[in-house]
């Protein structure tokens, strides 16, 4: 009760108080002017209401954030984006969306069938605004109720700011500082909304987390930025994105998630990505930059990434963990599949600090059509990580004759007591197994989708079950077309 | 069943199939036999479907219908499988996944539903214990470690359960020791039926042992040379190919 007192006052200061820096926020407006800039960042901070600090801090990133060239080392070629030519904040919208499925894309519905989704998820999905909204509300409230039991906190960030202040404090930013890198700095400055994650001592989560059940889920999109905490000795499984094609009128998507892994915790962090890829022209798609790290702090714990990657036009991603405890584990299992145009460049970074850290990477990447794929890694093992352990796996698959596939791996070793190994292979979709898949009475896509499945499957393994079943027909859809 | 008429083809523009003119009846089983080189596999392609092999005359009728035209998955879930001289390695797909996918695919083109889990199992079950196959070999990836013995028999269940109408084996006896080849013959015979026909492709007669064809013929150059009982088998085992090799040359 006083929480929501407390959080209520401090809107309406912020609301009200003139803005230090020298102008006046104007908050009545659902929507911030178009493009980039110190006011723009002032009004986003207004609208949510945030502390002094943390508009600050949103402000030293941008500043920083004008001085950074644009990263341009990945193996990946587009125009230059225009900043000022986009909204940074609008509210959500309401009444705009379909008013039934009948509305919808019908290939959109297709892909929906395809992939099995049942009708009430598929009109959510659509955004089509009818009373299954509600369904999911009662969902997600008996969803927190249990939650709130065993004393874990998942909400959004911009919740988990006004209740929960001193806990984003204390982690926002402190493993992917404001001015790590050039997106990831952006969305320091101006991210709207994601989710927030906080495991007490000893407590296993006791259910998956997903973003799909987090109310007021809706329009976090462009510049998302997800905080995961696990307290010592907690078990936490978090599963972001989805398996249905999405659709977004943003074309630079620069998220950042941050994982904090406290002594004895366990952090599993699956996502499937599915961002529109843009025709097969590659026009239209998504920019999908994005910034995700974990630290794995205390000794003997883990983070385990796994990730299947199957749309947006660009991917620029690299999930790393932070080895510091003692003893503690990384792991990242990544499927990427390209077709038509897209280009990824993904990978991981495995930075062991503390004794006896270990990491294993097992990433395959599949490109079709004109595409290219490219896995780029990162081991590096400081002078006191002694006994330091990492096995790498890198296989790519080709399908075609016109797609492109890369291997980046570095390698940094700085204490002889480390074993580092990597392995590395490239194929070509064998002609011969699809022979004999048609043979066998499996048409020639049902065919490519299950030798890549079979391709992917220690990753696939590693997903979360309901999410694995979906993520194989993803791979199928993902691959029509690429040949015949 | 199958009605080949007049059959040339070519890979790579060389001519392999020189007029070839075969017919199986339901029930009947044929083997093929020739020396290396005389076209055997190429008719076990072309029957299939694979890309690269061109028809330049001559037509194929399966059933009564043009078996040319159709794509080799069409083929398949019509009832014609072949059993693979080199079976292909599928890694990560075990072979339980393969089966289903595959049993599945047949029975849609046929307008039957997909088996539940429980039926498909119990189905397997029963086919594996019947070739002497261990559950084991059904959760490893399609033939990817198998010993040669072990893809031959699995061509066998495979062939087992999709229970083809026309099944073409092609070098099924090859690299086989002797007890492998006893299961292997085994499994053919257990499917042998009225209503099923086979094409036996091989280069030895031993096979022939266990198998017993009701006629044999001999390719050669490209042609059917020669067309016999079972005792054709007998003859070539003694003497050879040589009369046919050096007759056309």
């Amino acid at each position: 009760m006083a929480a929501t007192v407390e959080t209520a006052q401090t809107v309406k200061e912020v609301a009200e108080r003139k803005y230090k820096y020298g102008f006046v926020t104007e908050i009545e407006s659902e929507t911030a002017p178009k493009g980039l800039g110190e006011e723009v960042i002032g009004f986003i901070s207004a609208k949510k209401g945030e502390p002094d600090w943390l508009l600050e801090w949103r402000l030293k990133a941008y500043r920083h954030w004008l001085t950074m060239p644009e990263p341009l080392w990945a193996n990946v070629t587009f125009d230059a984006l225009d900043y000022q030519d986009a909204y940074y904040y609008s509210a959500p919208k309401t009444a705009e969306g379909p008013k039934s499925l009948e509305e919808v894309d019908p290939e959109l519905l297709r892909t929906y069938e395809k992939l099995g989704i049942p009708l009430r998820e598929q009109e959510m999905l659509a955004g089509v605004a009818v009373d299954a909204v509600f369904d999911s509300v009662s969902v997600a409230t008996t969803f927190k109720k249990k939650l709130h039991e065993v004393g874990v906190i998942f909400c959004s960030i911009s919740e988990a700011v006004q209740t929960h202040p001193e806990l984003v404090r204390e982690y926002l930013g402190s493993v992917v500082p404001y001015a790590d890198n050039k997106h990831a700095t952006l969305n320091s400055a101006v991210f709207t909304d994601g989710s927030f994650v906080y495991v007490p001592k000893g407590v296993r989560c006791p259910m998956e987390l997903s973003t799909y059940f987090r109310i007021n889920a809706a329009n976090t999109g462009q510049f998302e930025r997800t905080l995961i905490i696990a307290d010592e000795g907690s078990y936490v499984s978090y599963l972001e994105g989805c398996t249905a094609p999405m659709r977004d009128e943003h074309q630079l998507h620069a998220a950042v998630v941050e994982l904090v892994a406290l002594k004895d915790a366990e952090i599993k962090y699956s996502t499937v990505q599915n961002w529109y890829p843009g025709d097969e022209e590659g026009r239209g798609g998504i920019f999908n930059f994005v910034t995700k790290r974990g630290a794995c702090r205390g000794d003997n714990s883990k983070i385990s990434w796994t990730q299947v990657e199957t749309g947006s036009a660009i991917t620029w991603k690299y999930p790393s963990c932070i080895l510091q405890g003692d003893n503690s584990v990384g792991e990242f299992y990544s499927i990427a599949i390209t077709n038509n145009m897209q280009q990824a460049d993904t990978g991981t970074k495995m930075i062991h600090l503390g004794k006896n850290t270990r990491s294993r990477i097992i990433a395959k990447g599949i490109s079709a059509g004109r595409s290219n794929s490219t896995y780029r890694g990162l081991v590096k093992v400081s002078p006191k990580a002694h006994g330091a352990r990492n096995h790498t796996q890198c296989d790519s698959l080709l399908i075609g004759e016109r797609c492109g596939a890369h291997t980046v791996p570095y390698i940094e070793s700085k204490n002889r007591s480390a074993r580092v190994e990597h392995e590395a292979t490239t194929s070509k979709i064998s002609e011969d197994q699809l022979f004999y898949c048609r043979q066998r009475g499996i048409g020639e896509e049902e065919a490519v989708a299950l030798v890549v499945n079979g391709f992917c499957r220690e990753v696939l393994q590693q997903l979360p079950m309901e999410f694995a079943v979906e993520a194989q027909k993803l791979v199928g859809i993902s691959l029509e077309g690429s040949v015949g | 069943m199958l009605e080949i008429t007049n059959l040339h083809a070519t890979v790579d523009g060389k001519a392999i199939l020189k007029g070839i003119d075969l017919t199986i009846q339901p029930g009947e089983m044929h083997a093929i036999m020739g020396p290396n080189g005389s076209g055997k596999s190429t008719l076990a392609y072309i029957l299939s479907g694979r890309d690269g092999y061109e028809v330049t005359e001559g037509e194929v009728r399966y059933e009564g219908r043009d078996l040319l035209v159709m794509a080799p998955e069409e083929r398949a879930a019509e009832g014609l499988f072949l059993a693979f001289q080199y079976p292909v390695e599928i890694p990560g797909v075990p072979n339980t996944t393969f089966l289903k996918e595959a049993l599945n695919a047949g029975r849609k083109h046929r307008g039957e539903g997909p088996l539940d889990a429980m039926q498909f199992l119990k189905l397997i079950r029963q086919k594996t214990q019947e070739l002497g196959m261990t559950d084991e070999m059904l959760k490893r990836a399609v033939n990817v470690g198998f010993s040669g013995g072990e893809k031959k028999r699995n061509e066998i269940l495979q062939m087992a359960v999709l229970e083809p109408k026309l099944a073409v084996l092609d070098e099924t006896d090859s690299g086989l020791d002797i007890d492998a080849l006893k299961t292997v013959a085994d499994g053919v015979n257990a499917l042998r039926g009225p209503d099923r026909s086979m094409l036996v492709i091989t280069h030895y007669q031993r096979l022939l042992n266990y198998i017993v064809p009701d006629k044999v013929h001999v390719l050669a150059q490209g042609r059917i040379a020669r067309t016999g009982g079972p005792e054709l088998a007998e003859e070539l085992e003694a003497k050879g190919y040589a009369e046919f090799t050096t007759a056309a040359a």
